[in-house]
């Protein structure tokens, strides 16, 4: 393999870990509040992307953008006072069946809307031949948008755990929900903001992701089981960790091109997600101790 | 106590008997080539209904053992051997001297030389067992959350396995499976003439896995897996071998899965992707949930209701969207099952007091 060759797939594998970066994290936000992981998480993703690429018939790319992460995130906190804020103590099998059946839901709403022809936004600097050479190759400067906005969202959100308010309160609320209650923070609110605030990184991904992979109607399943698997990786609940191990399982799976067929390649990340699962189920970076205090 | 038990069984019978009855006298017996699919799918989902209701544990990847067991009854039925007979392979020559393979004509009139449908039959099902096992040890080690996507993700993997090999027939699936003959005379295929034998079989079939599956539950296996579902560290503690149960209850129902995918493929004469794809694997746990999940008579009504009317195309295009629609309605007011709803306590206490 050829340096060149090396660092175009390392590109590209950062350039899809990032997106599953992403995906993690909004799978991690929704668990720590809830407990719960929501099986939906991929569809944010194919929603973002298309409403998004709806949007700049009309409007200029900025302001489709932001608009589409805006609905989106209305779309996640209804979803959550509509099936999920009133549920009394719910079971897991209960949950993951809802959040399944919602997944089926936006995708045979979005397959109805927007059809199954493949979509995508325009590229945000150039075109599909403009390039950037970088070490040596060229590489396409929405490669370098993807990565950017993906560092700043996990930046963004790191600051907002730590420095304000509401996101002390969700961290309060994650740590032990009755004590968060006591304190006087509403927990139910947090959760529908911990699916507002999934849906609109989830969304925000699926807009700068949309001119390298497309979005299509069916893009969310994929992107929600490599999300779970880095969530995994990195030690479910974890955010920092899941970067880690999200831009681990994009570059393994950019390299596994090499060396396996493309179709295989969705087989790759789930054999490895379950080889974690049978060997680590605590993560790479989890404690033994704290998962066995968790419910999953 | 037996004739109790066995009545329900007696009166199944009867009322499948009366459908068919019922078909001939109103001139459709064209339904009967629906309802012989739908009681093959009613076959895999009350053997879901055992690991998921009974046992406890989610699985969405049955499809996938659907699948293993149509695909490998299929490619055995209709892959060639001539070529390799005739390069002297050893093996293939062995098999041929002991009548294990079988000849026949195909489209263009060529002689085809394939296995045996029976041995093809078996062979399938040794083969779900085997993957069975393999992914039943670990993945039935895992709990909520991650046996949901373990199990996903081996359903998965079989979807993109059966989609990009070119055994499997890839996007195209294989067709031209030929009928399977049970006995002299008793055929399984979709020829018009064979349609009410045929619902038969299927029925037949249907009965005894039910008579199964019930002495299974209301013996000492069946208390066993209600302790684990119930709590599986009791059950532990009263000395069940919890992970033993679990793993021979997901093999038996990965069996079922096999089963009604091996007739089902010679049945329909073909078997394609979709069959082994995430919905329909999504569809039969709705179907168990709507059914009421430890309960074999509700996933049997549910699985009869529900997959005639999607066979029949009554939900048109919206096919994924009713049963999405079906589990979240069913998840959030009915976690019971449709079947044990208060308004149905209501009527049973109705009629008990007077």
């Amino acid at each position: 393999m050829t340096s060149q060759l090396f660092i175009q797939y390392l590109f590209a594998g950062i350039t899809y870990g990032s997106i599953y970066a992403i995906v993690a994290i909004g799978f991690n936000i929704i668990y720590n509040t809830t407990g719960i992981i929501n099986f939906a998480q991929g569809e944010f993703v194919m929603l973002g992307g298309m409403i998004a690429i709806s949007l700049h018939a009309m409007l200029p790319l900025p302001l489709a953008i932001g608009l589409a992460v805006i609905i989106t995130m209305i779309i996640g906190a209804l979803i959550e006072i509509i099936f999920i804020r009133w549920l009394k103590n719910p079971s897991v099998l209960r949950m993951i069946i809802i959040t399944i059946g919602l997944s089926i839901l936006i995708r045979e709403g979005a397959l109805h809307i927007w059809g199954e022809g493949v979509r995508s936004l325009p590229y945000f600097n150039g075109n599909e031949i403009s390039t950037l050479r970088i070490m040596g190759t060229n590489i396409s400067p929405q490669v370098l948008w993807v990565i950017g906005s993906c560092s700043v969202i996990v930046a963004l959100l790191s600051l907002f755990f730590k420095f304000t308010s509401l996101g002390q309160e969700m961290r309060a609320c994650a740590a032990n929900r009755l004590a968060a209650t006591l304190c006087g923070i509403s927990t139910k609110n947090m959760v529908t903001f911990s699916f507002m605030l999934s849906a609109g990184i989830g969304a925000l991904a699926g807009c700068v992701v949309s001119p390298i992979t497309y979005t299509q109607y069916d893009g969310g399943t994929p992107l929600a089981i490599k999300g779970f698997t880095v969530a995994v990786l990195g030690g479910l609940g974890n955010s920092m960790a899941a970067v880690i191990a999200g831009l681990l399982l994009g570059i393994i799976e950019a390299f596994s091109v090499s060396v396996v067929p493309l179709a295989f390649q969705d087989a790759i990340s789930i054999a490895l997600l379950l080889t974690i699962l049978f060997i680590r189920p605590h993560g790479l970076f989890g404690s033994k101790e704290a998962a066995g205090l968790k419910e999953f | 106590m037996k004739t109790r038990k066995y009545f329900p069984i007696f009166v199944l019978g009867l009322v499948l008997a009366g459908i068919q009855q019922l078909t001939q006298m109103t001139g459709t017996v064209y339904y009967l080539t629906q309802m012989t699919m739908t009681t093959y799918y009613a076959l895999l989902i009350i053997g879901l209904c055992l690991v998921m209701g009974y046992a406890g544990q989610i699985s969405l990847g049955h499809a996938g053992f659907f699948a293993i067991g149509g695909y490998t009854s299929a490619v055995l039925t209709t892959y060639d051997l001539t070529p390799l007979l005739n390069n002297g392979n050893s093996f293939i020559s062995l098999l041929s001297a002991s009548g294990l393979l079988v000849s026949r004509e195909n489209l263009y009139g060529e002689a085809l030389l394939s296995v045996n449908p029976w041995i093809a039959c078996i062979t399938a099902i040794i083969v779900t067992v085997v993957i069975a096992f393999l992914i039943g040890i670990p993945v039935l080690k895992l709990k909520g959350h991650y046996l949901a996507m373990a199990t996903l993700g081996f359903g998965i993997i079989i979807f993109r396995v059966v989609l990009a090999t070119e055994i499997f027939g890839e996007a195209d699936g294989i067709s031209d499976v030929p009928g399977f003959p049970l006995f002299p005379g008793i055929i399984v295929n979709g020829d018009f003439s064979n349609r009410v034998q045929n619902y038969y079989i299927a029925c037949i079939l249907l009965i005894i896995g039910f008579i199964l599956l019930q002495n299974l539950i209301d013996s000492r296996v069946g208390r066993a897996l209600r302790a684990i579902h119930g709590s599986e560290e009791a059950a532990n503690a009263m000395g069940v071998n919890t992970s033993r149960y679990k793993l021979y209850t997901f093999v038996l129902s990965a069996v079922f899965a096999a089963i009604a995918g091996i007739f089902l493929t010679h049945y329909n004469g073909g078997i394609g992707p979709s069959e082994a794809g995430i919905m329909k694997s999504v569809r039969y746990v709705a179907i168990v949930a709507i059914g009421g999940m430890a309960n074999l008579w509700g996933a049997l009504i549910m699985a009869a209701l529900l997959n005639f009317l999607s066979l029949r195309g009554m939900f048109g295009s919206y096919d994924d969207a009713v049963f999405g629609a079906i589990l979240i309605i069913i998840m959030l007011f009915a976690p019971h099952g449709v079947l044990r709803l208060p308004l149905w306590h209501f009527f049973k206490k109705s009629s008990s007091n007077t």
